[in-house]
């Protein structure tokens, strides 16, 4: 009696309204369950949440704290599941309405990327149209990059002085954009050693870059006439380990007094290490990354520095093909278009009341 | 064909990884889960391989050649050898076939790894901070209008980190954190919208057989 008694006094108000439904924009497997927060959540132990696929015999699947209101399920797909949610005081119960059926199924387009989506054909149209302008003779304008403007200088540097070059494309992978780049790069500084008979080392982090690069320079030297010239062991493998190669590169530095160094690719905390090295040897430094963390310490210790968008354009700027060059204005259109969009964002969000954040989202 | 069937590869495979970035569905992300994970490790695999013996290749030379500091080589041939011997027959941590321990004493990968190229490693990161300070004395030196502002810049920050800097003036630690949100994060911000639409354009040129430098000499 006296048990009756508490646990009509200590009635607790059940969780209400408890939603289930698939989460959107997913891979399947997974179903959300929400719920209106008991009314008296501040007194809770916590809730628990109950799944069935019968609708009649409900097992326990999950507990969340008060003050919490929803719970991501895994599940199977095309199965229905109902949910009940919980409300736990000590040893009290009290039991939601089950929710309506759900089932969890995978989706074929992630509707939270449109925005990515429109803005990826956005510039990527825009710089097929440039290309397509520049296929059909335009001439286009290019600032001078002075880091690819040194490059024939420190060439022939080397060259006149009878010392290598040293080519250093960092620790990226072949699917960083910026090991990319600067395997373009080193195409055409090797056309330009092929060409001048100057000494190349090509030292490696990766293997895959390693049998790229090697390909590459062994293609430049073939494209400049000079297949002869093309030394195996020039481009080579050390490690994949960071630190050991930076040790190898600085050892490279010290034995061999390379007239150019060039510190172009994906570099992490080893680009000052190989930066200030190089810059205690007295060779000309040319360095270029888009790892912003990493610039400062190549401007602060290279003669020339490509930061980041620059890299890209390197292949463009040497080679002056005009269907890359039709990339490069494309790319500043883009960088017009969000400039513009900044600042129409940033007025309208001063302005008005309207959630322009949202948008972005 | 030289040319075009890795243009062809290029284009497949570059679309095939765009895909999994807007579809979610199971059947598409396995897919790319297969081609990142599986077959890059058996490319990868393969790569090592010629880089391996590349590696070995320079070395030997070097010690035909006599170059300079050639007796080295002879260490990294025969370190080579030897962890390769025990990562090969002894297991990665000591279950192959091979025993690798006497008494006490472990000599397996995971025991080489953790004991001799981590501390290696530390000790080359540690360096760091040696030439950090000598590229702060370059960086620092108020050459040009650039560099003072850059100087004192840094003299603001490093002094609104420390106590002092509250002692001087209560505001400092607040300026101080100004710099580095508003100004340092606009410059940063600036070089990564540049950054991002270089890659979008790079990667298009690549996928669609524009820039075509990687295959070598980038002609037809």
């Amino acid at each position: 009696m006296a048990f009756v008694i508490m646990a009509a006094f200590f009635a607790i108000a059940p969780p209400t309204a408890v939603h289930a439904f698939d989460i959107p924009d997913d891979g399947g497997g997974a179903i959300r369950i929400e719920w209106r927060l008991s009314e008296a959540d501040s007194q809770l132990t916590r809730y628990e949440i109950y799944r069935s696929d019968n609708g009649t015999d409900y097992e326990k699947i999950g507990i969340m704290g008060r003050g919490r209101n929803l719970f991501d399920d895994e599940t199977e797909d095309g199965k229905q599941y109902y949910y009940k949610v919980v409300a736990v005081f000590d040893t009290l119960k009290s039991f939601s309405d089950p929710s309506s059926p759900a089932m969890s199924s995978a989706q074929w387009l992630n509707r939270k990327k449109i925005n990515i989506i429109i803005a990826v054909i956005t510039f990527g149209g825009l710089i097929l149209f440039f290309i397509q302008h520049a296929r059909h003779g335009k001439s286009l304008f290019v600032r001078r990059i002075a880091g690819l403007q040194a490059i024939d200088d420190a060439v022939g540097r080397a060259t006149e002085m009878g010392k290598p070059i040293l080519y250093c494309p960092g620790i990226g992978y072949i699917e960083d954009i910026a090991t990319i780049a600067s395997l373009s790069i080193l195409g055409e500084v090797a056309k330009k050693c092929g060409q001048y008979d100057t000494k190349l080392i090509n030292p490696h982090c990766d293997p895959i870059v390693y049998t790229v690069a090697r390909e590459i320079v062994k293609e430049s030297y073939t494209d400049v006439g000079r297949p002869d010239a093309f030394d195996p062991d020039s481009v080579y493998y050390v490690t994949d380990s960071q630190f050991a190669y930076a040790a190898a590169v600085d050892g490279i530095m010290l034995r061999e007094r390379p007239a150019t160094n060039f510190l172009v690719g994906w570099f992490r905390a080893e680009s000052l290490i190989l930066a200030e090295t190089g810059a205690s040897t007295g060779a000309i430094q040319i360095a270029g990354t888009d790892q912003v963390s990493q610039l400062p310490f190549f401007v602060t210790a290279c003669d020339y520095t490509l930061i980041g968008e620059e890299l890209y354009a390197a292949s463009a700027y040497i080679s002056r093909e005009p269907l890359l060059l039709g990339a490069i204005k494309g790319e500043d259109w883009g960088k017009v278009i969000i400039g513009a969009i900044l600042i129409a964002g940033s007025l309208i969000g001063l302005l008005t009341v309207f959630p322009i954040l949202n948008l972005f989202e | 064909m030289k040319r075009n069937l890795p243009l062809l590869l290029v284009f497949v495979f570059g679309v095939l990884g765009i895909i999994p970035f807007i579809i979610p569905h199971p059947a598409v992300q396995t897919t790319d889960e297969f081609l990142r994970n599986n077959l890059l490790k058996i490319l990868a695999a393969f790569a090592l391989i010629l880089g391996l013996g590349s590696l070995l290749r320079v070395h030997m030379d070097k010690i035909r050649r006599k170059g300079q500091n050639w007796e080295y080589s002879w260490v990294l041939i025969g370190t080579f050898a030897i962890t390769s011997i025990i990562g090969l027959f002894g297991g990665v941590s000591g279950t192959g076939i091979l025993p690798t321990r006497i008494g006490n004493f472990a000599f397996d990968i995971w025991t080489i790894y953790f004991n001799v190229e981590v501390p290696l490693g530390a000790a080359m990161f540690a360096l760091l901070s040696f030439f950090m300070a000598s590229a702060a004395y370059r960086a620092f030196r108020a050459r040009s209008a650039e560099a003072t502002l850059l100087l004192t810049a840094a003299f603001i920050v490093m002094l609104g980190v420390l106590p002092l800097g509250n002692d001087i003036s209560p505001h400092l630690p607040s300026f101080a954190q100004w710099i580095m949100d508003v100004p340092n994060v606009a410059g940063q911000r600036g070089i990564l919208f540049g950054v991002a639409l270089g890659m979008l354009a790079t990667a298009l040129k690549i996928i669609l057989g524009i820039e075509r430098s990687w295959l070598g000499g980038g002609g037809e």
